[in-house]
């Protein structure tokens, strides 16, 4: 069989980047970005679970949370009253002598922390390109989110006005 | 290149870094947050005498400045989810960007004297 596509150069889409994809003739072909679904050979058969969709979806709708939970937090803390000087151990002891309060801060702090866990896990990804370095940064920034959802939520639950 | 089709540079780039930015400044005070509120469970006077570092200028500028970086990030993050899910949040990110833009600088300056009181009446008196 002869080979009469010697002037059609036939290139996967996958690699768009090449700027051969497309075939428009436009140089700026060369600068669109590979769609990310394009599966190579690379690419396993069937990803486990939807996780970097959970988590796209996560980071929208805690985040709407948290702008009715910091901004209040914030509004309470440090402008009402003349701002932080009110704030010590009794104010603390007030306000956690309530559910509400409590189940508020408890909300915050867990939303605040996965948030920010996710954010930073992004940025580490973004710009750590070695694989242990990114490994490891991971860890530290893991290891101090689990520590620190840990603390805050022992301190609500057992908190002693009477200490 | 076709010109106006840049992301690069423009509003959309500038304010994805602010967003990462702040994003990231907020994150490392939380943990000191958590860490300074943890002490309640300690005592009453380790708590107190921890707050009052919150009550100095320097630090109570800095809690301007946090709110500063909260309040830019939550307003963009509400774009953010308008562009997502709003079928015309696309068309409009650059007009919703100046929006969040404008509000930031309406109500940063109706926070300046209720954040920055306790400094202002220690200096000034009442």
């Amino acid at each position: 069989m002869s080979t009469d596509t010697t002037d059609l150069e036939l290139v996967a889409s996958s690699q768009a980047h090449t700027g051969k994809g497309l075939g428009t003739g436009n140089p700026a072909d060369a600068f669109v970005i590979e769609p990310p679904r394009v599966r190579t050979k690379k690419t396993p058969r069937r990803t486990r679970t939807n996780f970097e969709m959970l988590a796209w979806l996560f980071m929208r709708l805690s985040g709407i949370v948290l702008v009715v939970l910091i901004l209040g937090h914030l509004i309470i803390m440090l402008t009402l009253d003349g701002g932080v000087s009110k704030i010590n151990f009794a104010f603390v002891a007030g306000r956690w002598a309530s559910p509400f309060w409590q189940g508020w801060d408890l909300l915050m702090l867990w939303l605040a922390m996965l948030h920010g866990a996710n954010g930073m896990r992004t940025v580490i990804n973004d710009y750590a390109e070695k694989d242990s370095t990114r490994m490891w940064l991971k860890g530290l920034m893991g290891a101090a989110t689990v520590f620190t959802v840990l603390l805050g939520t022992l301190v609500i639950f057992t908190f002693d006005p009477n200490i | 290149m076709p010109a106006g089709t840049l992301y690069r540079g423009r509003e959309g780039m500038w304010s994805w870094v602010a967003h990462r930015v702040t994003g990231v400044l907020i994150f490392f005070f939380l943990l000191v947050h958590v860490l300074d509120t943890a002490l309640v469970r300690v005592s009453p006077h380790a708590y107190d005498s921890t707050i009052q570092t919150y009550k100095t200028p320097l630090v109570n500028l800095m809690e301007y400045a946090l709110t500063a970086a909260i309040l830019f990030h939550a307003l963009n993050g509400l774009r953010v989810v308008a562009v997502d899910f709003w079928s015309k949040g696309p068309k409009y990110q650059k007009q919703m960007l100046w929006s969040v833009v404008g509000v930031w600088v309406v109500l940063m300056a109706g926070a300046f004297y209720p954040i920055l009181q306790h400094t202002l009446l220690t200096w000034f008196g009442k």
